[in-house]
């Protein structure tokens, strides 16, 4: 198949960044859409132009790694799915094609569609933890979880801290993202005496890092390649007012 | 030279806790003068980093991701294993010994192996106190699954996605120390020379992949947690960054590369569909619990939908050959296994490239809610790559490259021969022996993070001045120097062709001549291209852009300049080894039934090359393996 490409190509922070068009051709069905961009970019390169730069790495779906909006969507709207797993079958021949980075204060551009997304590593410093040391814990059967609460902060825990929800909400909120660790820590034994200094740092730290409060669109669950639930904000609202009444 | 890789001898159960006792220390208050520099932030790096930071130590860690999260021991599916007999079938720390130095075919050290086996169950306990939320049954308890080359239960998991969350855990601890400021982190920072003065490890050269700047960083130790280098065969399972920079650069500076022909080949990834792959996908080993791998008794049958061969036409082989482990055979073997069915031409799918694994008769037994709730994340993402549904038919998988067993060599103490170089997890040789069973990565990378290096590294730090030697010594602007002169050659050749294209040719090379079975003449012939493709490389390569910016172009030229260079070794190694032991096949050396022959007379050894230079034949230095407790047998799964 042939699509047309029109990618956003900005040379680092200080540049104001532009749209530029190309053509992918040839393109199989079953390539990954990374690998289509691979192709465009070898092609590039042999035409002695700048290759797309963005960013990836596990292409299996777990790193977190890749991070485009394609036609306005992060990842690319299909159902949790990495732009890494999404692949070329679910496009039309002729289809014209939107690139570009996520979007936010908190992220900004280092090159085309990379972002710098630390701002998400400073929440988690700010308590996305359990203090215990390496060593001298109890035996892990000692403490019994059922299976609810352990699958609850499983579903929880599989955020893999791409950022798609903060470049879907208009606001740029983090609190996804946020959220799914805070209900992963409070809703597990070990992670329960922390609970309240935990939530009131980590949302401290949200606002500082430039990110917006939730409104409740529900973009960020739309966005989320890995189906992360809304129902964590809650979870994370309930810990913050339990938190602050004490 | 022998090398003597300093093992505690006596009673195998003491060894250990003896070391421990016998290893310095330092001092609580002493111990922030020390900056300890760890290279890697997967689970041995991430572990390490983390731990040492706790003690006190001031740590600076380095990744070449845009986060420590992002390592790709995040992308290990089905779990971890350890030795706590939870469910009552006969585990015990002796028998995880006993498996995994049977599992890596007699050629990892005794001690190395019992550490990890002891302290495995120290790894879980940590896990659940950071918060990981390992599977648990309906009574609270943790539950188990089984893994291959063992008959026991004894695999702790957390979904189809136990390498994330144990990365997450580690990760979450990393950040606990990032914010007591005892580690400083160093993002998108790739390391490309070991800075050594008189001998002794001092630092590292590293490139900022924001900037371009080259920048030095001194240490009183260097810790090398930089994972695998089975990128070599170009398709592999592992991530597109993963590469031998860093434990190549150590080589370089006289640090030995050990056992490098040991790759694990494995059994259950997704088939190549084409030219455009980047990259092979593995679906978890887990998934042999359930699935039975089988192929057409018929050739004629190959291209026939699989759901119309009736039982009798099917030749479900690992069962056939090897009763007493069935689908559950190790890797190597499984690998093989599929290789010979379909070299014999029964394999199905595009390229008859495949063998089927199968679940119909799981989900005849258990249900398919069942099997959804065990692996449905591998199905989707199954039916993701290939558009197909394995609930309805069977998957299609073939082997690819995954893991190294081999690397840098280490001590017991986890230090490399240049001292003051520690080496961690998949980067270092020492516990997988040729072949490594599945779920003992992740054991051994936390093991060697959480549990080894803080205390070995005290009985190396005991004896430094710490700070004596710093970035402003003269090795540092010379080795920036030399890395500097390194990219801008790159950049200056403005040939034709792409590092991927010959990327692309190297494992092509590496694939067909020295994978899943080695000849004399396979990896001769291999010897006379690999130099030339790195000829060609030296002359004729393009690289875009500059090196003051973001180029991710550069970065994959320096790792391929690595490749070209280690693959040289790898092959060389695969060549001195005049025998099939694990993941190591050598068609001269095989039983009538196609079994692999190790030949412990001659090669019951640890090869450790020294690089000499490019058109220099490497030094072999040998460390022969001792086996006081478990006695050398021939390897059967049958």
């Amino acid at each position: 198949m042939n699509l047309t490409l029109n990618v956003w190509r900005q040379n680092g922070a200080g540049d104001k960044g532009r749209m530029e068009q190309y053509q992918a051709k040839n393109v199989s069905p079953d390539s990954s859409f990374l690998e289509m961009l691979d192709e465009v970019n070898e092609e590039l390169i042999r035409e002695g132009k700048e290759p797309i730069a963005f960013d990836h790495d596990c292409r299996e779906g777990i790193c977190g790694m890749c991070s485009q909006v394609i036609n306005g969507k992060p990842h690319g709207g299909q159902d949790r799915t990495t732009v890494c797993q999404l692949h070329m079958r679910s496009f039309k021949d002729g289809d014209a094609i939107f690139i570009e980075p996520w979007r936010a204060k908190a992220f900004p551009v280092l090159r085309d569609l990379a972002v710098d997304r630390n701002a998400l590593d400073r929440i988690m410093e700010a308590g996305g933890y359990t203090s215990c040391h390496t060593g001298g814990v109890a035996d892990g059967n000692a403490l019994l979880i059922g299976k609810p609460e352990a699958d609850y902060a499983m579903d929880a825990a599989e955020c893999i801290g791409c950022g798609a929800c903060v470049a879907g909400c208009l606001n740029s909120s983090a609190m996804l993202f946020t959220s799914a660790k805070v209900a992963q820590l409070a809703t597990l034994p070990q992670g329960k005496v922390e609970a309240a200094k935990r939530v009131k740092s980590m949302t401290a730290e949200l606002k500082a890092q430039g990110f917006g409060n939730c409104t409740n669109h529900y973009e960020c669950q739309a966005s989320c390649p890995k189906g992360i639930d809304v129902k964590f904000i809650a979870t994370l609202n309930r810990e913050y007012i339990k938190a602050l009444v004490k | 030279m022998i090398l003597d890789g300093k093992c505690p001898t006596g009673p195998i159960e003491t060894t250990w806790d003896r070391h421990r006792f016998e290893s310095k220390l330092v001092n609580p208050s002493n111990k922030r003068k020390f900056k300890i520099l760890c290279v890697g932030t997967g689970l041995a790096g991430g572990a390490a980093a983390a731990s040492l930071g706790e003690l006190g130590y001031n740590v600076h860690a380095f990744c070449y991701q845009d986060s420590a999260r992002r390592a790709h021991s995040i992308a290990a599916q089905g779990g971890i294993n350890a030795a706590k007999n939870y469910p009552n079938d006969g585990d015990s720390i002796y028998r995880l010994f006993y498996d995994t130095i049977k599992g890596g075919d007699f050629r990892a050290r005794e001690a190395d192996v019992w550490r990890l086996a002891q302290v495995s169950n120290n790894i879980i306990d940590q896990c659940v106190a950071q918060g990981v939320p390992f599977a648990r049954d309906y009574a609270g308890y943790l539950d188990n699954r089984s893994f291959g080359g063992a008959q026991v239960s004894r695999t702790f998991y957390a979904r189809g996605q136990t390498g994330q969350q144990l990365l997450l855990g580690a990760y979450s601890a990393l950040c606990r120390q990032v914010k007591a400021k005892t580690v400083t982190l160093h993002e998108r920072r790739e390391m490309l020379d070991l800075v050594v003065v008189d001998g002794v490890a001092k630092g590292i050269t590293c490139r900022n992949m924001v900037t371009g700047e080259i920048e030095s960083h001194w240490g009183d130790a260097v810790i090398l947690a930089t994972g695998g280098y089975v990128n070599v065969f170009y398709l592999s399972t592992n991530a597109m960054g993963c590469s031998v920079t860093a434990a190549w650069k150590a080589a370089r500076k006289g640090a030995y590369m050990a056992n490098p022909c040991y790759t694990q080949i494995h059994p259950t990834c997704i088939p190549q569909s084409g030219e455009h792959q980047s990259k092979l996908t593995l679906m978890s080993e887990s998934l042999r619990n359930d699935g039975r791998c089988w192929v057409p008794k018929k050739k004629e049958d190959c291209d026939k939908p699989a759901g119309s061969i009736p039982e009798e036409d099917r030749d479900y082989y690992l069962e056939r050959k090897y009763p007493s482990f069935g689908n559950l055979a190790p890797r190597d073997i499984a690998s093989r296994a599929a290789k010979e069915q379909c070299d014999d031409e029964r394999g199905v799918g595009p390229g008859k490239r495949g063998v089927y694994l199968d679940y119909q008769s799981a989900i005849d037994r258990v249900g398919e809610d069942t099997i959804r709730e065990r692996y449905g994340n591998l199905f989707e993402m199954y039916e993701k790559i290939t558009d197909e549904n394995a609930y309805k038919q069977p998957m299609r998988i073939y082997p690819a490259p995954h893991y190294a067993m081999g690397g840098l060599w280490v001590d017991y103490n986890c230090m490399s021969n240049v001292p003051g170089l520690f080496v961690l997890g998949e980067a270092n040789f020492s516990v997988h022996g040729a072949n490594r069973l599945g779920a003992s990565a992740l054991m051994q990378g936390l093991a060697d993070g959480y549990f080894v290096i803080p205390y070995t590294i005290a009985g190396y730090l005991a004896t430094v001045k710490p700070g004596e030697i710093t970035a402003e010594h003269p090795e540092f602007k010379k080795s920036a120097d030399e890395v500097k002169g390194t990219i801008d050659k790159m950049l200056s050749i403005n040939g034709k062709k792409t590092p991927a294209e010959l990327h692309r040719e190297l494992g092509k090379v590496m694939w067909e001549n020295v994978g899943m079975a080695r000849s004399d003449s396979s990896l001769k012939a291999a010897l006379k291209m690999i130099p030339e493709i790195r000829e060609e490389f030296w002359n004729n390569v393009k690289v875009t852009g500059k090196n003051g910016e973001f180029n991710q172009q550069l970065e994959n030229a320096g790792r391929l300049a690595d490749f070209l260079e280690f693959a040289e070794i790898l092959t060389k190694d695969a060549l001195n080894r005049e025998e099939s032991c694990g993941g190591h096949f050598r068609v001269e050396h095989q039983t009538d039934d196609g079994e692999a022959m190790r030949n412990d007379e001659d090669f019951c050894y640890v090869a450790a090359w020294e690089f000499k230079g490019n058109g220099v034949e490497p030094e072999m230095h040998k460390e022969p393996l001792k086996f006081e407790n478990i006695k050398l047998a021939v390897r059967s799964y049958k």
